[in-house]
């Protein structure tokens, strides 16, 4: 598959503030050893560099579907990046003090696009409710309709059941009352298929979100 | 630069933000236009040939830029800061951004070499492709946060980022946009970002 590497490199040292650095210690592969490593972390992508002042990463995680873990392991203040799927990569990481793990769990935890527009459309809602408007009120929502046309595999989620009693929670029971910003009953299917996509779609952010506490 | 490519590509097989057959044509001279299932999804475009379900490539869609294309279609191209650089990985300050008009009175330039070009059915559907591709930045998710943390935080006193735990993170500080940029978020409206 293709990727735009030199944007990636160019998003990775760009003079913008980071959203945390520090170096960690990361796992080779599964028999090898680990390697020093200066770790930034900008939006929901975490690069990694031979050391603070090299010009190009060496690489990078992008962190969707991802969880954060602390791990039992030979090495003081481990934790892992774990990703669902079969096969599915999972990267073992080491900070170099209790305070650093802590920051870090934290950090990447909450480093999603997905966790991150979770938040905007709760904060969102907040305002729109308000300012006393049922619908978008002067905030304009961009009109998000998936359509897929001819698509080969709309799935809709490429993540098997996680392993564990961690079902996601019944979504709450619906009150009329609660939410001052639905549509009309008579709006068209689309629009209502639309807005309780939102709601699922944000449940499951939720519980995506909760999983990832350590 | 090596990445999780498995992950990305499981990425792709997700919930888009918008689908759609387009016409699609690469950076490269003499490319050619080919229909693609473009997909969107957080911050990262994927094409895919349109009976295939492994796609084909992603562009990461931070700090580029997203311009009209007449007649019916629109571009995406990095937008560069003028080189070379005084130092390694040094920049100018300030945000490359979709939404910043007088970049070019700084200098950035826009890079033929890395432009993708699309043409869409109508210029409704171009539209809205636009749009939505000029949200799918982190960095304007990023923005879009501090802006409503701010409008509520006028209105009620209190910080709604409190709530969920994370108040004390400088990537949420007013602080941490640029000084343009920090102004239209304490103006009235998001609007006023573009």
């Amino acid at each position: 598959m293709k990727l735009n590497e030199r944007s990636l490199a160019f998003y990775a040292t760009c003079d913008a503030p980071v959203d945390h650095a520090g170096f960690l210690h990361k796992k080779g592969g599964r028999h090898t050893a680990s390697h020093r490593r200066w770790f930034v972390l900008r939006g929901n992508m975490l690069f990694y560099f031979e050391g603070p002042g090299s010009r190009e990463p060496l690489g990078v995680i992008v962190l969707e579907g991802c969880t954060v873990e602390l791990v039992e392991a030979a090495e003081e203040f481990a934790f892992a990046v774990r990703f669902t799927g079969a096969h599915a990569r999972c990267y073992a990481l080491a900070a170099e003090s209790q305070a650093a793990l802590e920051g870090w769990v934290k950090a990447l935890s909450r480093a999603s696009f997905h966790y991150l527009r979770l938040v905007v459309r709760e904060l969102e809602q907040q305002l729109a409710a308000m300012r006393g408007t049922g619908g978008d009120g002067e905030v304009t929502v961009p009109p998000r309709r998936p359509k897929e046309n001819g698509c080969c595999s709309a799935v809709w989620s490429a993540e098997p059941p996680a392993a564990g009693p961690r079902c996601p929670p019944l979504p709450p029971r619906r009150r009329r009352a609660s939410t001052p910003d639905r549509p009309p009953d008579s709006a068209p299917f689309a629009q209502l298929h639309e807005w309780y996509g939102q709601e699922v779609r944000a449940l499951r952010g939720q519980w995506l979100g909760g999983q990832t506490q350590p | 630069m090596r990445y999780n490519e498995k992950e990305l590509r499981a990425l792709s097989q997700q919930p888009a933000e918008m689908a759609a057959e387009l016409s699609m044509r690469g950076p490269k001279k003499g490319s050619v236009a080919k229909r693609r299932l473009v997909k969107l999804v957080v911050n990262f475009l994927f094409y895919f040939r349109t009976d295939e379900a492994e796609p084909l490539g992603a562009l990461l869609l931070e700090r580029c830029r997203v311009s009209q294309e007449e007649p019916g279609g629109f571009s995406i191209s990095e937008w560069l800061p003028p080189s070379p650089p005084s130092r390694p990985g040094c920049f100018l300050p300030g945000h490359k951004n979709l939404f910043d008009g007088p970049r070019a009175a700084q200098g950035f330039i826009e890079d033929p070499e890395r432009k993708y070009y699309f043409e869409c059915c109508t210029q409704e559907q171009c539209q809205e492709w636009m749009e939505a591709l000029r949200r799918a930045s982190y960095e304007y998710m990023r923005c879009s946060l501090i802006f409503y943390r701010n409008e509520i935080q006028k209105m009620t006193g209190k910080d709604p980022l409190e709530q969920f735990g994370i108040s004390e993170e400088a990537r949420f500080q007013l602080s941490s946009l640029p000084r343009d940029r920090r102004a239209a978020c304490v103006g009235t409206q998001l609007d006023e970002l573009d």
